[in-house]
């Protein structure tokens, strides 16, 4: 996973609530099997009006996203966080966000900041205003900044999230350190659990 | 005497395998579906990491997402998918996960296969990297859609690290009015919480409605809680869940089927455990459903009328609904009865079982589908497939202008050349009714299968309640 200590720059102000994965990344962009490559595919229906705002000029590389709330609810499709990230953004900046899509993000190292509505109101607001405005995401010390404004807010992140941040640490690696006790679990395992062997077994064919 | 715990605690309790202060807990998961969409790059990362699959045997693959449901004599008119599926083939050699594959008569939408082979049991921790892996709740287990990272990790591992969720009563009382279906409840409950509404926690259904559910009921309540924003929502197990699982292959059997009902009854929420929160609807008072909108959370009774963007609760919301409007095509105040169709779909791991097919095709009474719209039946999976033709149930839809299809996930998300075109209006019986969800332009209300086809037959949106077949 990538390390991300802050992020600093301005911010596509994304201005709607419920933003789903599908139109994040649309099916047809799944059949992919590789990871990267996602970004010019995002908001792929909402791109073909050439004043959704992500065609603006002035936001292109932008590392942040501001949007509303539930951002990223819907299908569990990673490939909305793969495509966020391959357009340049490391923090997501929303009043609330899908617990799957929230979850993704904390795997592969894009930062999700959710500050109350009046905050991003404000936010949202001045990245309208000023495209080139500057935001700085900190996560050492969870505060969201306005530099030279003296406008400064606290968030809150997962603590074990923040340390896979702020170390670049991978996920599966780390609990291949507790193999034991997961070896010590299987031991204790009920045996009434069904297990798939019997799947195997030489399948009926289809149809008739 | 220990602390009343919820069905969920109990769960969640008997699968950690480690817990540390500041650390989500580490838990064991019992069961892991794999599809074709979200693991090619799972099982890439693997490979580049040199690790295998721990527990193969605690994992089953098939493909659903983007299989064809034409004659699957015929070439794939897809090289994209042709791609993903010979991928998932490759993989699942490779790390000796068992596959039931396009030729096997047991393949099917992840979430329909699973629970009629008896796999989904009460008790378990059952994860798959697809949202509606929620489904599998109604039977008392602990199920929730993962991401390509995490399949990675349970791969690897068996286990996912997971921070506590808080935990949500929907209580829905009372009997349902007749031609009300699973699906209502459902809509009800999404609309009364918001789309967001379970954001953070996982669900218990309770009440009379939903003990008076049958099972395939109950996996289309609790296949839609994702939509409430909730990554889980279950039914404690009782007679109905035993009753289904009773003989099934996966099921235990002789001695070990009376100790696991034994467990399995004792997972129930004790008396005095306390939710987080507790949302209460009345059974009685819920209307057939249909969205007007595109979130799953627009949606009114069959009585109503598209509401106007004005009277929303935050301007937030107003907001949304002008656009679903815009989206949609509709102007506020149009009685959902004036909603005139092009296309029907009835399938998808909401409602492509074969209960669901029985309430659909009951609705046709000999009559044919309007001349302007297009219907299509798509079962849930195989032996959906082989039971629905047993019954003659194919032969009542094709008479009646339906198209009978070979199954899949189908036009819910339309990866497959199942799609609407630009404009179209879809009464379907899917989960999602998202902006060119079931293709760019397309237009989905979300229904019951009573509701799709009595729509079908009707051109427009009828109340199936004084509907006669």
């Amino acid at each position: 996973m990538k390390q991300v200590e802050q992020v600093t720059g301005n911010a596509i102000p994304l201005n709607r609530a419920d933003v789903d994965t599908d139109q994040i990344i649309p099916k047809q962009f799944l059949k992919r099997i590789e990871r990267s490559g996602f970004g010019e595919f995002a908001f792929f229906d909402w791109k073909k009006d050439p004043a959704f705002i992500t065609n603006d000029e002035r936001y292109k590389g932008a590392p942040i996203l501001l949007a509303q709330q539930n951002f990223g609810c819907g299908s569990s499709r990673e490939h909305a966080v793969w495509a966020i990230e391959d357009m340049g953004v490391t923090a997501v900046i929303a009043p609330s966000f899908g617990d799957i899509f929230r979850t993704n993000c904390s795997k592969v190292g894009l930062v999700t900041v959710q500050l109350p509505q009046e905050d991003i109101d404000f936010l949202m607001a001045r990245a309208e205003e000023l495209p080139g405005g500057q935001i700085v995401v900190d996560v050492a010390t969870q505060s969201v900044s306005v530099p030279g404004t003296g406008w400064s807010r606290p968030f809150e992140i997962d603590p074990f999230v923040k340390y896979r941040l702020l170390n670049g640490l991978d996920d599966v690696g780390l609990t291949l350190q507790y193999v034991d006790a997961i070896g010590e679990f299987e031991a204790k395992r009920d045996d009434l659990k069904p297990n798939t062997e019997a799947a195997f077994k030489s399948p009926a064919k289809y149809p008739g | 005497m220990s602390t009343p715990r919820t069905i969920i605690e109990k769960i969640w309790d008997e699968h950690v395998v480690r817990r540390q202060a500041g650390e989500p807990d580490l838990l064991y998961i019992d069961l892991h579906l794999v599809h074709e969409v979200t693991s090619p790059q799972a099982f890439e990362s693997l490979r580049l990491n040199g690790r295998k699959v721990r527990r193969p045997d605690l994992t089953l693959a098939t493909v659903d997402h983007n299989v064809p449901t034409s004659d699957r004599s015929l070439p794939n008119p897809d090289p994209l998918s042709t791609t993903q599926i010979d991928t998932m083939r490759m993989n699942c050699k490779e790390f000796g996960v068992p596959l039931w594959d396009i030729f096997d008569l047991r393949q099917g939408i992840v979430h329909i296969i699973s629970p009629e082979h008896g796999l989904t049991q009460p008790g378990m921790t059952i994860v798959c990297g697809d949202s509606h892996t929620s489904t599998h709740g109604a039977f008392g287990s602990l199920a929730f859609g993962i991401g390509t990272s995490e399949v990675e990790h349970v791969l690897a591992t068996q286990t996912l690290p997971q921070s506590t969720p808080k935990t949500l009563a929907v209580e829905v009382t009372g009997t349902l009015q007749h031609g009300v279906t699973a699906k209502d409840i459902a809509l009800a409950v999404i609309r009364q919480i918001g789309v967001d509404g379970g954001i953070g926690s996982v669900i218990e259904y309770r009440g009379e409605a939903i003990r008076n559910l049958s099972m395939e009921g109950r996996m289309t309540v609790c296949n839609m809680t994702i939509e409430g924003g909730a990554r889980a929502g279950l039914v404690a197990p009782d007679e109905t869940t035993f009753a289904y699982l009773r003989g099934r292959e996966f099921a235990p059997k002789g001695e070990a089927w009376e100790r696991a009902i034994e467990h399995w009854k004792a997972l129930a929420t004790d008396e005095g455990a306390t939710f987080d929160r507790t949302v209460t609807l009345r059974g009685e008072e819920i209307e057939p459903h249909v969205t007007w909108g595109t979130t799953p959370a627009q949606s009114v009774g069959i009585t109503g009328a598209v509401p106007r963007p004005e009277d929303a609760a935050t301007s937030s919301a107003r907001e949304t609904a002008e656009r679903s409007l815009k989206y949609m095509d509709l102007k506020a105040g149009t009685p959902i009865q004036d909603i005139a169709i092009d296309r029907v779909f009835i399938g998808s791991c909401t409602n492509g079982r074969i209960e669901d097919l029985r309430a659909a095709a009951g609705m046709i009474g000999g009559r044919k589908v309007a001349s302007t719209v297009q219907a299509m039946v798509v079962p849930g999976s195989g032996p959906v497939k082989v039971q629905a033709e047993a019954e003659g149930l194919d032969v009542i839809f094709k008479d009646a202008g339906f198209d009978w299809r070979e199954p899949g996930c189908s036009m819910c998300l339309g990866m497959n050349p199942d799609i609407l075109l630009p404009g179209e209006r879809c009464a379907s019986t899917s989960n999602r009714n998202f902006e060119g969800r079931q293709g760019a332009g397309g237009r989905t209300h979300l229904v019951s299968p009573e509701m799709a086809a009595a729509a079908a037959i009707a051109g427009h949106f009828v109340d199936v309640r004084s509907w006669s077949a």
